[in-house]
């Protein structure tokens, strides 16, 4: 039988939490000033995060931009000591490392994720989806150390091959989690039509449901390659790097990265300027890839899915 | 073909089921790759430091001598300099990190909103050699001139910041790998804070709260496991960082208490000395280190996700940079 | 001891919208009112004007007066904590803070309000769920199992008892037991009795019966307006408005 409240008035029951006004006021305004200073706490740490993202990019342009010119792009390193020379070698050997990259990771990560999206149940899938997350926190070093010894130790000697497939593997576990995101979010209403009208299972996530994802699957991509595009250590004894032309994936390559921590780390005021430049190129590429992704994703997912 | 009222099946009454089979058999084979590339790291990382760990045992992570010409390898210095530069990363990150999630999820006006999360992504995207670079011509040379005096005369009394201000050192590496992590944990923060639940928030303004108090009570409360799995996978991120940590750490191996002196990470030294090593037991013993490396950052990940799952239930992670 | 609560001229908006027009109510003190209505009427949005909680929706918008007891509640000089503070609320579905103990849930408004010390905290909290009816059912672990530990009916009297524990003088409930089952509700009406001895009590309810139950005054809203104000006995037996006998009768809503 619950108390009745009548009987239980304020005053029966001992003291009640009571203040002077004077007191009240200035409780108030102490909550009102703790109020005050964590918006502005708040503000500040915002600001304080743009700010070196500002920085950087306002150095990248300011020391960079000055060096971008056509010889930049076309030359090869020139020796210590004379002015110019270029990186062009730095840029074929970066694209034919992210090409080899790509062919390995994109595929693998890929069905991987139409794995765990459509086939894979219970705990087995759980552990899929929890390695590739973890997978995703190991040091990009460390991958490097073990393309380093498939591949390097068995041919050895350094090889665009090796920082390919260092790079590939990294991409693998981005790709799929993302990959399967972006597929699950296909209803399966689209599957079940297709089933309904007799497509093989195969069949139907091929060219219905991974098609219609495929907005999503191409900025998954997209954001990977972005990721890999600016990665070093994993090169640094895979590819190698390389003064000279090299278009054969079997022997040391350039990459841009590569060349920029070579430049930067070197107690030359030339190449340090070439530095800068190489790190405008590469940060030009990343954004124009990240914001291409936010565009693609922000028109092309909600057509894909609906 | 006139129409003659016969159904014509699209697949054949006797359809295969191998092309069945066989795509899932691969897909199968590709999702496998997961659990084949983890095998495979540890596989080739204990085959390769195999002489080290012969020749050192348990010895290797309690030893501070790093000495290639004599051919003695001790990992402690580097296993100290990574905890450090880690430490004063997080203390950095964590304030502005869970400080921007708060304001951008709970203060901000709904424009804003996006262009924040725009810069937050696109500070993630920035390599670590771009940041190394920036480091080792902007950041040392404004700490040396103007953060590192600044701090000795205030705060020298404390072991913290003694020895002369080179810029580059512990606190230049500490710095730009919270720069470098402020994004990860931000980005996982926010998700966190808006799977709070709207009805949360109101009870607490209900009671008569002033906004930050109704953060701190409604939002901030009931998110912090997730708000600590964040920040472990910030930690775990800035464990494993290489290339930005290199160019400004000084690469020096040994332990000093000041934040001023120069260190060395167990990266960074794989970094620097493994196109270097001569001899077996040199190259082994940089791979035992990335044995180390890669143990410590599995399980801190580990830790982490199974933290931010709880939170977030175990949903598919977004293809976060 | 609860006041009264008097409302003029209330116009609000979301964004565009208008939800509410020109609503006028003289809530009596130490009585329960009901607001009824069909869906979307509008009588969430008054009931959440009265304690400003329908600022705190973006876009929203608002005119009018609103006096509870002596405060202007949308005077210039009052800050819409200070209202909240006076006007106690529960929630459509039970909201207890799954993180804190039942003790540290009804403690949490007493704790904001800058009251630390034991002995006071402990007596409100008995105090306070002795008024929920709750205490005997939870007072061998008031410190050891979480709000959210609770069945549904005993979270929304944890949330009753939260809200008294601020000693409000006006209490809102929001649809209060309409996410529960019937002998939960039965026990939260029976509650309302109860408490609006000493409290002003103004309960939103799509369940007539239920207004008719614990309420001495009923608002009927449609679209927006309050179309009919009186005793619930005239609004159920003999209410003057043609649209509130169709309400009433089931003709439509």
């Amino acid at each position: 039988m619950p108390d009745n409240p009548a009987t239980l008035s304020a005053k029966a029951m001992g003291p009640s939490p009571e203040r002077s006004p004077s007191q009240q006021r200035l409780l108030d305004r102490r909550r009102k000033v703790t109020d005050r200073i964590a918006t502005g706490f708040a503000i500040l740490m915002a600001l304080l995060v743009v700010a070196p993202l500002l920085a950087v990019f306002a150095y990248l342009v300011v020391r960079g931009i000055g060096s971008l010119n056509w010889a930049f792009f076309t030359h090869l390193p020139v020796p210590v000591g004379e002015q110019g020379g270029g990186v062009a070698n730095a840029i074929v050997g970066s694209v034919m490392i992210l090409a080899i990259a790509s062919i390995i990771g994109v595929p693998w990560g890929i069905g991987a994720g139409i794995y765990l999206a459509e086939y894979g149940r219970g705990r087995f899938a759980w552990l899929l989806r929890f390695t590739a997350d973890v997978l995703n926190g190991v040091p990009s070093i460390v991958i490097g150390i073990v393309a380093y010894a498939l591949v390097v130790l068995t041919q050895k000697h350094f090889s665009a091959l090796s920082g390919g497939v260092a790079l590939g593997i990294m991409m693998i576990p981005t790709i799929t989690r993302a990959t399967e995101e972006v597929l699950l979010l296909v209803p399966l209403s689209i599957r079940e039509a297709a089933w309904g009208i007799g497509m093989a299972r195969w069949r139907t996530t091929l060219s219905i449901t991974l098609r219609t994802a495929s907005a999503g699957v191409i900025t998954a991509v997209m954001l990977a390659f972005a990721r890999i595009a600016g990665e070093t250590a994993p090169l640094l004894f895979t590819a190698f790097g390389n003064q000279f032309w090299n278009l054969n994936p079997n022997q040391p390559t350039a990459a841009l990265p590569l060349q920029l921590f070579v430049y930067a780390i070197s107690p030359f005021d030339e190449w340090h300027r070439l530095a800068w430049a190489c790190a405008l190129v590469l940060i030009a590429l990343i954004v124009g890839a990240v914001a291409a992704v936010r565009l693609v994703a922000s028109r092309g997912m909600m057509q894909g899915a609906s | 073909m006139a129409a003659t009222g016969v159904t014509i099946p699209l697949i054949p009454a006797k359809a295969s089921r191998v092309p069945d089979r066989v795509f899932s058999g691969a897909m199968l084979f590709c999702g496998l790759s997961l659990l084949t590339i983890v095998v495979l790291i540890v596989v080739e990382l204990v085959l390769q430091s195999r002489l080290s760990l012969h020749a050192f045992g348990w010895r290797f992570f309690k030893g501070t001598n790093w000495d290639p010409v004599a051919g003695d390898f001790g990992a402690l210095p580097f296993i100290y300099g990574t905890l450090v530069s880690s430490l004063v990363a997080l203390v950095i990150a964590i304030p502005l990190s869970v400080g921007v999630a708060v304001f951008t999820t709970e203060m901000c006006p709904k424009p804003l909103r996006g262009t924040i999360s725009f810069l937050t992504e696109l500070l993630a995207a920035i390599p670590s050699v771009v940041f190394g670079l920036w480091a080792i011509f902007v950041l040392a040379p404004l700490l040396r001139e103007y953060v590192q005096p600044w701090l000795a005369k205030y705060f020298g009394w404390t072991s913290l910041f003694s020895g002369p201000p080179f810029g580059i050192g512990m606190l230049a590496a500490g710095i730009i790998l919270a720069i470098m992590i402020v994004p990860i944990i931000a980005s996982i923060t926010r998700e966190v804070l808006t799977a709070v639940p709207q009805q949360q928030r109101e009870a607490v303004l209900a009671l008569g709260a002033t906004r930050w108090e109704m953060i701190r009570v409604g939002v901030l409360r009931n998110a912090r496991t997730g708000i600590v799995g964040a920040i472990i996978l910030g930690l775990g991120r800035a464990l494993g960082e290489t290339m930005a940590v290199t160019m400004v750490i000084g690469n020096t191996p040994q332990i000093a208490k000041s934040l001023f002196a120069p260190g060395y990470t167990m990266a960074s030294v794989i970094a620097n000395e493994f196109t270097e090593a001569t001899g077996d037991l040199y190259l082994s013993a940089l791979v035992e280190i990335g044995l180390g490396l890669f143990l410590v950052t599995i399980v801190v990940n580990m830790l982490a996700g199974l933290l931010v799952w709880s939170v977030t239930r175990g949903m598919p992670a977004r293809a976060r940079a | 001891m609860g006041v009264g609560v008097q409302v003029e001229k209330l116009n609000a908006w979301f964004g565009a919208t208008q939800a509410l027009f020109d609503v006028a109510m003289d809530v009596p003190a130490n009585h329960a009112t009901a607001v009824i209505g069909p869906s979307g009427c509008g009588k969430s949005t008054f009931v959440r004007c009265l304690n400003r909680m329908h600022e705190t929706v973006r876009d929203a918008r608002l005119e009018g007066r609103v006096r509870i007891g002596s405060m202007e509640v949308y005077g210039d000089g009052t800050s819409a904590v200070e209202v909240r503070r006076r006007v106690g609320m529960v929630f459509q579905k039970p909201n207890p803070f799954p993180t804190m103990s039942i003790y540290d849930n009804v403690a949490a408004g007493l704790k904001l309000n800058g009251f630390h010390n034991r002995r006071v905290l402990d007596e409100v909290v008995e105090r306070s769920l002795h008024m929920a009816a709750l205490w005997d059912e939870v007072k061998d672990f008031l410190k050891k199992k979480s709000g959210a530990s609770l069945s549904g009916g005993q979270q929304q009297r944890l949330c009753i008892a939260r809200a008294l524990a601020v000693q409000p003088e006006v209490m809102l409930m929001d649809e209060p037991a309409s996410a529960l089952d019937p002998i939960s509700t039965s026990k939260i009406e029976e509650l309302i009795f109860q408490l609006k001895e000493q409290y002003t009590i103004v309960i939103v309810t799509h369940n007539m019966q239920q207004a008719a139950r614990v309420a001495e005054y009923t608002g009927f809203f449609l679209m927006g307006k309050l179309i009919e104000f009186d005793k619930t006995e005239k609004i159920f037996t003999n209410p003057s408005d043609k649209r509130t006998e169709d309400y009433i009768t089931g003709r439509f809503g």
